[in-house]
């Protein structure tokens, strides 16, 4: 694990649909961080993290800025893989690409310039994270939704292995969440997560509220809501233990 | 003058991408002109007209759509010099990946599209291998994953290109294009192709119907790879 990369992230705001200016001006992030984004669709959560995933230095439609350690990042930072700093488990989990699991990763593993052997750690790593088995000779384009997700964050854990990640959305897949979510958390890195689920909204320590395309509130975590949290973590390892259940064909016991 | 040839797949998303480009030179004080070179019919024009750019369109019709668009780079020159425009965007159809109808003495830029799957890169051929810049498009369709073993097949196909990640949707991109466009070499006198176009012409380039190849004469190629001459 490398150590010596960007310890902080800086957004600096730009303007909201209108052209009003973010009601929050600026926005640091440090390492080991978990940073959520919540807002109703249409507010701008996708558009904040595409902001950052390239660096947007006022090029973008809102106007923002990003700064890592305080300066402006290089444009081969911004732009070649291996050098770069964000990785990124979008929405979009779809593979378009008609190759194999295991094929695919060690393609992957090249453009980041690490040993393509890291393809089997990525499989065994995505395999607890979804109950349905992924195996190296799969084609891509069979994954169920889950497991994709389950890949993707293993691939992001393993392979990309960038200090900032970003996560969109990833409550909607059937994975285990809390555990997808230290997984890529791990090893002090800044992790900024769009969520509409109380469970991951509530494991971050900030959550930075967005209204019509503007950042407009940053929100700290109670210790209230935090208590909140531990309840939801109970609550949705029974709904996985369930799922399981069910899945396996058998017959639910007993109530909570 | 300096001159931009933008080349790729139908739908790639060349005149979305060229669109942010321009509004982006535009914005950088500079003043582009656009000729959009297609096969039978198009209506992009209409796109850059609202943007204040002077365009021109060219059909091909019945003609090679990447051959019209070569031995007319000459005329597109002096029409845009007559336009006062500084930078030529010239958007080619560019169909058969054979032909890559970039000059020496110009910006060679390849737009292609992340959806056609990581060996798309393998097999578009000269369009791509001889490009200065290759422009991914589609790529917030994909997962991060798959946009960089995509970026990486490009690389295996022409490891000395520059690659931009484009959004015609957004304009993601467009400033880095743009950027690149005006760093681009000036156009010269008597400049030549960077790639030959295909070997020979068959009997069907000049209209020859029956399909059966008894009726063809020239060079022609079997399916094995063999070549044979027929003819005089």
């Amino acid at each position: 694990m490398k150590t010596d990369r960007a310890c902080t992230l800086t957004i600096i705001g730009g303007f909201d649909k209108d052209g009003n200016p973010d009601l929050v001006e600026r926005l640091e992030m440090h390492r080991g961080e978990v940073i959520g984004i919540v807002g109703p669709t249409g507010s701008g959560k996708s558009s904040l993290i595409a902001d950052i995933e390239q660096f947007a230095l006022g090029d973008t439609p809102s106007g923002r800025k990003i700064l890592i350690d305080g300066c402006e990042p290089r444009a081969e930072i911004r732009s070649d893989p291996r050098k770069k700093l964000i990785a990124q488990l979008s929405q979009n989990m779809h593979f378009l690409a008609d190759m194999s699991v295991d094929e695919f990763l060690r393609m992957h593993a090249k453009s980041r310039g690490r040993s393509p052997e890291v393809a089997e750690r990525v499989i065994e790593l995505a395999n607890t994270l979804t109950g349905e088995p992924v195996r190296h000779d799969h084609h891509l384009t069979i994954l169920s939704g889950g497991q994709s997700r389950a890949l993707m964050t293993a691939d992001i854990a393993v392979i990309s292995d960038s200090p900032i990640v970003l996560i969109d959305e990833i409550e909607n897949a059937g994975i285990k969440k809390k555990e997808a979510l230290e997984l890529l958390a791990g090893e002090g890195k800044i992790v900024v997560v769009v969520t509409h689920d109380p469970m991951l909204a509530l494991m971050t320590s900030r959550r930075v509220v967005m209204k019509n395309g503007g950042m407009v509130r940053v929100i700290e975590t109670s210790a209230e809501e935090q208590k909140v949290c531990e309840d939801l973590t109970r609550v949705d390892d029974w709904l996985m233990d369930l799922r399981e259940t069910i899945r396996r064909g058998e017959v639910v016991e007993a109530a909570i | 003058m300096k001159l931009a040839v933008l080349a790729g797949t139908p739908g790639s998303g060349k005149t979305s991408v060229l669109i942010h480009a321009a509004r982006s030179l535009k914005r950088d004080g500079l003043r582009p002109a656009v000729v959009k070179i297609d096969c039978l019919w198009t209506e992009d024009d209409k796109r850059f007209h609202r943007l204040g750019v002077p365009v021109a369109v060219g059909l091909a019709k019945d003609m090679c759509p990447d051959h019209y668009s070569i031995y007319n780079v000459d005329e597109m020159l002096d029409w845009a010099r007559s336009q006062k425009a500084d930078l030529l965007l010239n958007e080619t159809a560019g169909l058969c990946l054979r032909c890559a109808p970039y000059p020496d003495k110009c910006l060679a830029v390849c737009v292609i599209d992340v959806t056609t799957g990581p060996n798309a890169p393998l097999k578009v051929g000269p369009l791509l291998t001889t490009a200065d810049v290759a422009v991914i498009t589609k790529g917030d369709m994909v997962s991060q994953a798959e946009r960089e073993v995509f970026r990486e097949r490009i690389l295996e196909a022409n490891p000395g290109c520059r690659i931009v990640e484009a959004n015609g949707l957004t304009g993601k991109g467009a400033a880095e294009l743009a950027e690149l466009i005006r760093g681009g070499p000036e156009v010269g006198d008597d400049m030549l192709l960077r790639h030959n176009p295909p070997l020979a012409i068959c009997t069907l380039c000049t209209g020859e119907l029956r399909v059966s190849k008894e009726h063809h004469r020239g060079v022609l190629r079997h399916l094995d790879g063999f070549m044979e001459y027929f003819g005089e």
